[in-house]
């Protein structure tokens, strides 16, 4: 602990109010298991947050450093509260990912302060010092641009797709070198400034260059991944300043991240190294034709009035709602729609696969926000025995997760991951903006099935078409 | 700096990821969007970290950065818990009559 020149009381009574806070933040996660307790956890999560820092008050050098406070904590909570109460629900991945970067980059940069105080080119840094402030530096800058080119990615300023150029994986390996041989200079106190600037700037090279090649729909594991880097980053951090409440959240959060990285990619059954290293859906196929199963090569393309009879008049319809859904704002719309298709009669369920969207679990905020009541959400294992039941499959702006290829067809570069049963319904009805090829650019031959209709055109133009059309039956 | 103190920091950490593990995973499918950003608010912890180092005498950052560090952190913290409460506000019960003020801009 550090020398308690405040006396050791004080001490003691703010390392009691950051186990309190540690509590908080556990139990508040813990009531994030239903939606109904979800919100209260978030408040106790924010009590603990107020805990923590209002103990942390009373050690502060408020006369040398009150106006710091000012400006750097009153526009962070300007900002940062603007910002998230102006950002539209469809853009809320890339708003969690700049948060994120944010967090990262304060890491980095308090474990720098930390290592530099103790004037290191002429002082002998100790060990453990050396090791948890140059990893905590080094983590978060790569968390810190990373989450900036996340951001960028999915914010469409820069292409969503894959960018890759020869040697990749050198370079970076490359930098990743620099990193660790900063890390292991600084411990050994050889050249211990310039090594310790080199694995800096290594690390904020590297996050860039190692979220490039990561294309827009493998983002919701990058975005987690990232997430838990900043946490293990935060944790590091408690380590260099002998503080348990980083230690314990940065911990919580990092197993958090690693957790839902993991899940991510087992539902896409895909390792989180061939996400993050697989440059997945900048390889084109050549070998084109043999890999569509049925490959007819026919598309029937389907007009509003014939879809809206057919959903009318359906026992059961299940919407499977992708990232078209989220980037064409149809959420409202499609609500509706099951709205008038329940004033009917119908059976209105929604199949929402684990990898949909930019987030894990991005298709259930979206739909929660037009007031779909969450018990008609269905997780792809509860909801793929429905299809074979089900008059329509209504498939809006989803792609890769309903590509019967991934089943069938071992050539498929999907091949394995688990999908949506959509082809097992009676009809299937998709809505896509045009025949282009989805974001892993593979052909889906479910376009192709002979009970596959077409409805082509803006998600949510087509949605508001249907619903005038079935409110007219 | 003794191994024994970096033993018992290692012991806290260790005990708080399998806390971490054993409590997001009860956390269902449908809440895993708020979970990501209510954890992301929690590493705005570092914000402590950020007032200890900036908030002294003769800050090792100097002045600019000082603030700059608070401010990420800042940022990371208030902007985390506001977009987590937005996101968590769309999962509560639904009002009591289904076509509640909530479409009520119907031409």
């Amino acid at each position: 602990m550090p020398a308690g020149a405040a006396g050791s009381t004080t001490q003691l009574g703010i390392d009691f109010a950051y186990l309190v806070t540690g509590v908080c933040f556990i139990m508040g996660l813990r009531y994030m298991n239903t939606p109904k307790t979800a919100r209260l956890g978030n408040t106790i999560s924010i009590v603990g947050m107020v805990i923590a820092l209002a103990a942390t008050g009373i050690v502060l050098d408020w006369p040398a450093g009150w106006w710091i406070v000012l400006i750097g904590l009153g526009a962070g909570a300007g900002v940062g509260i603007y910002a998230a109460r102006a950002v539209k629900m469809t853009a809320m991945p890339q708003m969690v990912a700049i948060f994120n970067g944010c967090g990262g980059g304060a890491a980095a940069m308090v474990a720098s302060a930390e290592l530099l105080k103790l004037h290191p080119a002429t002082t002998a840094v100790p060990v453990d010092l050396a090791i948890t402030s140059v990893l905590t530096a080094i983590i978060g800058s790569i968390s810190f641009t990373g989450s900036i080119i996340a951001y960028l990615k999915l914010q469409e300023v820069m292409t969503g797709r894959p960018i890759t150029y020869p040697g990749q994986q050198v370079v970076n390996g490359l930098l990743a070198v620099v990193a660790i041989g900063g890390l292991v200079l600084v411990t050994l106190n050889v050249d211990t400034v310039p090594a310790f600037f080199a694995a800096l700037a290594a690390s904020l090279v590297l996050g860039v260059l190692f979220v490039l090649p990561i294309g827009g729909a493998d983002m919701p594991v990058v975005i987690s991944l990232l997430n838990s880097f900043t946490g293990l980053a935060a944790a590091l951090t408690g380590f260099a300043l002998g503080n348990n409440v980083l230690i314990i959240s940065g911990a919580l959060v990092g197993a958090s991240g690693t957790l839902l990285t993991l899940m991510m990619g087992k539902a896409m059954n895909r390792s989180v190294a061939n996400v993050l290293f697989g440059a997945f859906g900048a390889v084109k196929k050549v070998e084109g034709g043999p890999a569509g199963s049925s490959g007819s090569g026919v598309v029937r393309e389907s007009s509003v009035d014939d879809v809206a009879t057919m959903l009318a008049y359906a026992r059961q319809v299940i919407i499977v709602p992708g990232y078209g859904m989220a980037v064409a704002q149809a959420q409202h719309s499609v609500r509706e729609l099951a709205d008038q298709l329940e004033k009917k009669g119908v059976e209105v369920k929604y199949a929402i696969h684990p990898v949909a969207g930019r987030m894990p679990g991005h298709m259930n905020v979206l739909l929660a926000e037009a007031n779909v009541p969450y018990p008609a959400l269905f997780d792809m294992d509860d909801i793929n025995p429905e299809f074979p039941r089900t008059d329509v499959a209504l498939v809006i702006g989803a792609n890769d997760v309903t590509n019967p290829d991934a089943r069938s067809s071992p050539a498929s570069p999907i091949y394995g991951m688990p999908i949506l049963d959509v082809d097992k319904a009676t009809q299937v009805v998709v809505l896509k903006r045009s025949m282009k090829p989805g974001f892993a650019g593979i052909d889906n031959p479910l376009y192709e099935l002979p009970n596959t209709s077409m409805l082509f055109g803006d998600a949510k133009s087509s949605i508001d078409k249907l619903v005038s059309g079935v409110k007219a039956l | 700096m003794n191994a024994f103190h970096l033993l018992s920091e290692l012991t806290v950490f260790v005990l708080a990821v399998f806390v971490g593990l054993e409590v997001i995973s009860k956390v269902p499918a449908t809440l895993h969007t708020p979970l990501m950003s209510a954890t992301n608010a929690i590493h705005g912890i570092v914000l402590v970290g950020a007032l200890l180092v900036a908030v002294v005498a003769t800050p090792t950052l100097g002045p600019v950065l000082s603030v700059v560090v608070v401010f990420l952190a800042s940022l990371n913290v208030f902007g985390g818990y506001v977009v987590t409460g937005r996101m968590l506000s769309m999962f509560k019960p639904r009002p009591t009559a289904p076509p509640a003020p909530a479409d009520g801009g119907k031409k």
